[in-house]
């Protein structure tokens, strides 16, 4: 397909993704790609664009086919329709040896035979880069991930952390066009995983590479990225940066699965600026356009816009401690607001933590909640 | 159920010891009953006298020196050895590509062909044997050495795909996946992760892919050429002949081809990883 062909397309509504208008091509480019095991079908009329140097999270319960669109980037799952770009090249028949993309495995993967050096030169080596070149670029690639002198070692010899920081080194070395990450950080412990999520993020801005991220877990997809693509049973559910995801999910399984949103059932009443929920109270809504009185919403309130105490916003709502658990800046409560509804607040800490069966005042503006109608989408 | 448990509580100590002792008894009965032929080989191979039979008369090595002068057995030696190693070359070649195919891909047919291949080692030999030598004759070919290295090839496939099989299973996927990742070729990832991964399995194949071959004594009955011999169808025959000491001399040599080729690969492969493991610079980058 010639270039300038491929240039003049207007950008399709579909892939809104993270194509800002200024970029010319994307770095990775997916037009409505179906992927089938068999008569199951893992991905469907996924579509999406990429823009250069950023970092995208494809973010999910597993099972959602976020490993799978990983993989079909990487050519190691076959797509059953539609087209994958990479750079502007189509790679449908590309194999996978000549896609040029760095791919980090949950499990490291690295070569239990080969020593550090010979790990991270393997890319080079295949790409016919001159000895004195690999090893100064090996160097490198270990001072970046902050372990340089490590080139003889073995990778039994290394702990699970830096084996991560070798296969990313491997990874990146050679430059590729795209940086694929596996749940590179769901094999390490707590504090590594930490660690690692700054380190990947600092290098990943270091180089300017194009980085996809698979994770199911919010706090990483939220710290790291600059778009998430939140995608359940196969199919998006949202795109978009990590604050619009969080604070406007466009559904309710992306209210549900960012941070646990309270969700609360209600109908709409004076064309929708205000909800009657279903344990009786009346809350304020701010709702983008009018709607009928009567017909059943969902009002969705992130715990952390939920204030205690009596200087509360503009809805008011009273109850009584289920739970509270301190978190030392803040506490988290679990609130019986009547009509066997439970919310949470996470609110931070004035005076003293209230204790369980003490009654509590909660407050929130209408512009910190948003509305689902009856199929879990939201009212915009 | 219970009873039994409580019947167990109660004699547990004494039957214990009991039992101990019955196993160890047992497994020294087991041992003399595998072992004595072999010992009794060997020593008498050292035996002067004429006769095959204890006592012994003095030490002697007149009956290794008599077989390094029988150009029949010397011959005998050599064409089992080339079989042997051509037999081993191949099927560890065939059986590590069968192997992988195996494990790593679908195709219709797999479940058929994983059979087939393991086939020949549930088959008696003898009926492995004159079914070959039936089918040669059904097609009028005559009985050649490429024959008889073919069958001991059928003989031996089996036992190395078993092994590499095994080893290969426990490869994972994502070494290769990594490998094709960073630009590698299929046949790159192959031969620069897969395989050196593989390689106890392969050394192992190998190596009892020799031994099978070169101690194989009813197939290749069936299948030898007229007038060539191998060692184990060369002993064969003189024993009709008589008892002599010489034979001892000559499976005390057998003994220790079979025994001793094995022990050394293990060696050397042994030694080989030690080598590895302390990190040994191998930059190989071109």
């Amino acid at each position: 397909m010639p270039d300038s062909q491929e240039l003049s397309q207007p950008p399709r509504p579909a892939t809104a993704g993270a194509l800002s208008p200024g970029e010319e091509k994307p770095a990775v480019e997916f037009r409505d790609i179906d992927i089938a095991y068999g008569k199951f079908v893992a991905v469907r009329d996924f579509s999406l664009s990429i823009a250069k140097g950023s970092f995208v999270t494809l973010l999910g319960p597993s099972g959602c086919g976020k490993t799978t669109i990983l993989r079909s980037i990487a050519g190691l799952v076959d797509i059953s329709d539609g087209q994958i770009m990479i750079g502007g090249r189509r790679v449908d028949d590309v194999p996978i040896y000549k896609r040029n993309i760095g791919l980090v495995f949950q499990s490291y993967a690295l070569f239990p035979h080969k020593n550090v050096f010979d790990n991270v030169a393997f890319g080079l080596k295949y790409r016919n880069v001159p000895k004195p070149e690999i090893v100064r670029r090996v160097g490198q690639a270990l001072e970046m991930v902050r372990l340089p002198g490590s080139e003889k070692k073995l990778p039994s010899q290394l702990s699970g952390g830096q084996q991560q920081r070798i296969a990313l080194a491997r990874a990146i070395v050679f430059e590729p066009q795209v940086l694929l990450l596996d749940e590179p950080l769901s094999a390490l412990d707590a504090n590594m995983r930490e660690e690692m999520r700054v380190e990947i993020k600092k290098i990943q801005k270091e180089t300017g590479i194009t980085a996809i991220f698979v994770t199911h877990d919010q706090e990483e997809a939220l710290s790291m990225s600059d778009r998430i693509v939140v995608m359940n049973a196969g199919a998006v559910e949202q795109i978009g940066t990590p604050q619009e995801v969080y604070d406007t999910p466009a559904t309710a399984f992306v209210a549900n699965f960012l941070g646990k949103a309270n969700m609360l059932a209600g109908t709409v009443s004076r064309s929708g600026q205000a909800v009657v929920l279903a344990t009786g109270q009346t809350i304020n809504v701010a709702c983008p356009r009018p709607l009928a009185d009567g017909s059943k919403v969902t009002v969705v309130v992130r715990p952390q816009k939920l204030s205690v105490g009596a200087a509360a916003g503009a809805n008011r709502l009273s109850g009584r401690v289920v739970s509270a658990s301190y978190l030392g800046g803040s506490a988290i409560y679990e609130i019986d607001i009547g009509g066997q509804t439970n919310i949470r607040a996470n609110a931070p800490i004035s005076g003293r933590v209230l204790r369980e069966g003490e009654a509590i005042d909660l407050g929130f503006d209408p512009e910190g909640c948003v509305l689902l109608d009856e199929d879990g989408q939201r009212i915009s | 159920m219970a009873d039994g448990v409580g019947w167990m509580k109660v004699g547990r100590k004494q039957e214990g010891r009991w039992a101990w002792r019955l196993t160890g008894f047992v497994t020294l009965c087991v041992y003399i009953f595998m072992f004595a032929p072999i010992v009794a080989t060997v020593i008498l191979s050292f035996n002067a006298s004429m006769f095959g039979g204890f006592p012994m008369t003095g030490f002697s090595l007149q009956w290794y020196a008599k077989l390094m002068a029988n150009e029949q057995v010397l011959t005998a030696f050599r064409t089992s050895l080339w079989i042997a190693l051509v037999t081993s070359a191949v099927t560890t070649a065939v059986g590590v590509v069968t192997a992988f195919a195996l494990v790593r891909f679908e195709f219709p047919g797999k479940q058929a062909l994983s059979t087939l291949v393991i086939l020949p080692a549930l088959v008696p030999e003898t009926i492995l044997g004159v079914g070959l030598l039936v089918l040669i004759k059904a097609i009028d070919q005559p009985r050649t050495m490429l024959l008889l290295v073919l069958g001991h090839i059928l003989l031996a496939v089996p036992y190395v795909v078993l092994i590499t099989q095994a080893r290969m299973v426990g490869i994972r996927r994502v070494y290769e996946e990594a490998a094709l990742s960073l630009g590698a070729s299929r046949f790159s990832s192959f031969r620069e992760i897969t395989l050196p991964l593989l390689i106890p399995a392969v050394v192992g194949g190998a190596l009892l892919a020799f031994t099978i071959s070169f101690d194989n004594t009813s197939a290749s009955l069936f299948w030898r050429p007229a007038g060539v011999e191998t060692m184990p169808t060369q002993i064969l025959s003189m024993l009709k002949i008589s008892i002599s000491p010489e034979i001892n001399a000559l499976g005390t040599v057998m003994i220790l081809v079979t025994v001793g080729i094995p022990l050394l690969g293990g060696l050397i492969l042994q030694s080989l990883t030690r080598l590895k493991r302390r990190g040994q610079p191998t930059e190989e980058a071109r």
